[in-house]
């Protein structure tokens, strides 16, 4: 068992299903977002769409997926590519840093979308 | 004349690894690349170094890197291996080099450990042996013929960046050979073990095992009937 405080469940199983279900909504959404732009789009019906309470829901969905969706993506680059045993000594600290400005951001975009459909 | 780019390092008397050129009279043979090893360490450098047994796909000692793919060199003919009238031979990717094309294969055992590639059954043992139907018996082809010549181990990105941590597709072959096994008893204490962000779910499925296994062996499909396993155990 090796064990890891920074991925997204702790452990591999749910980090997989996550990835997995959020995909599944991503898709759900993007596909979504693709049907609305190839019709008729202007402002006042791009409004329309996200006045609608379901829709807010589904985008708060999907923004949530995609942040824990990137977040166990790029643990997993992360803990891949930036190690000791790829940068030598500062390995641990510049993943350390890569993570908390991944994870920063993430929680950043959250917040965006949040405050630009609700309010 | 075969052209053979060979890859040589001798910690004792090199600072680096560096690719020797050799020029092999085949006589238009299609030998195994193993035959080619032999002739150059036998006509032109003694010094050459690789480890090699049976010499016919058994004991899994020459797993080399043949023209970027692994494979064993007993068993990999010339008209397989060879490309624009040139082989190029590495060692097993991912692992430190000892010398020559011989690696330091602790990494690989390490995780074969892990996994407790043997039988547990603490219930006392019948007198004669523990029987399984012909079904039974069945879900261990595909399974049980590995050599553990570490040729998908060493093809894998997730292992070489991560020996310490991910098992490798060998080590989980076994490890399914072992969870599928119906007379071994052990199969919640193995799944535990399993049920981390490294050991299994840094396999991405690229199949890069399954490209390069000289046994003709699935290690990914393995892999995929654990996370199943792991699955069913936590919903």
């Amino acid at each position: 068992m090796v064990t890891s405080v920074t991925s997204f469940s702790r452990t591999g199983l749910s980090d997989w299903l996550i990835q997995r279900v959020t995909s599944l909504v991503l898709l759900a959404y993007f596909i979504l977002i693709a049907y609305q732009l190839l019709g008729s789009v202007d402002y006042t019906s791009w409004r329309a769409l996200f006045d609608q309470t379901w829709m807010k829901v589904f985008t708060l969905m999907a923004a949530l997926s995609l942040a824990a969706h990137s977040w166990i993506g790029l643990w997993s680059v992360f803990t891949d590519y930036l190690t000791e045993r790829m940068l030598g000594p500062k390995g641990n600290a510049i993943r350390l840093a890569c993570q908390l400005g991944a994870s920063l951001s993430l929680v950043g975009y959250v917040i965006w979308i949040i405050v630009v459909v609700w309010s | 004349m075969l052209q053979v780019s060979l890859y040589r390092y001798n910690p004792e008397t090199d600072d680096a690894p560096f690719m020797q050129d050799f020029s092999v009279d085949t006589s238009g043979r299609d030998l195994m690349v193993l035959d080619v090893l032999e002739l150059i360490k036998a006509e032109h450098d003694g010094s050459v170094t690789y480890r090699r047994s049976c010499r016919e796909g058994v004991c899994g000692s020459d797993g080399l890197n043949m023209n970027g793919k692994n494979g064993l060199a007993c068993i990999t003919p010339l008209s397989d291996a060879v490309k624009g009238g040139k082989l190029v031979i590495r060692p097993l990717p991912g692992l430190p080099v000892i010398r020559d094309l011989v690696v330091d294969m602790s990494l690989f055992y390490a995780q074969y450990e892990k996994v407790q590639p043997y039988l547990q059954n603490p219930t006392p043992a019948p007198a004669i042996e523990r029987l399984q139907s012909p079904e039974e018996r069945a879900h261990l082809d595909g399974l049980y013929e590995c050599i553990l010549c570490a040729c998908c181990s060493t093809s894998c990105p997730s292992f070489w960046w991560n020996p310490d941590r991910f098992v490798g597709p060998a080590g989980l072959l076994q490890a399914y050979r072992f969870l599928a096994d119906s007379r071994d008893t052990a199969t919640e204490e193995r799944l535990a073990k399993l049920d981390d962000p490294f050991s299994v779910f840094r396999c991405h499925g690229i199949q890069n095992c399954v490209n390069v296994c000289p046994k003709g062996l699935n290690p990914t499909k393995a892999i995929g009937h654990i996370r199943t396993m792991l699955l069913n155990r936590a919903t």
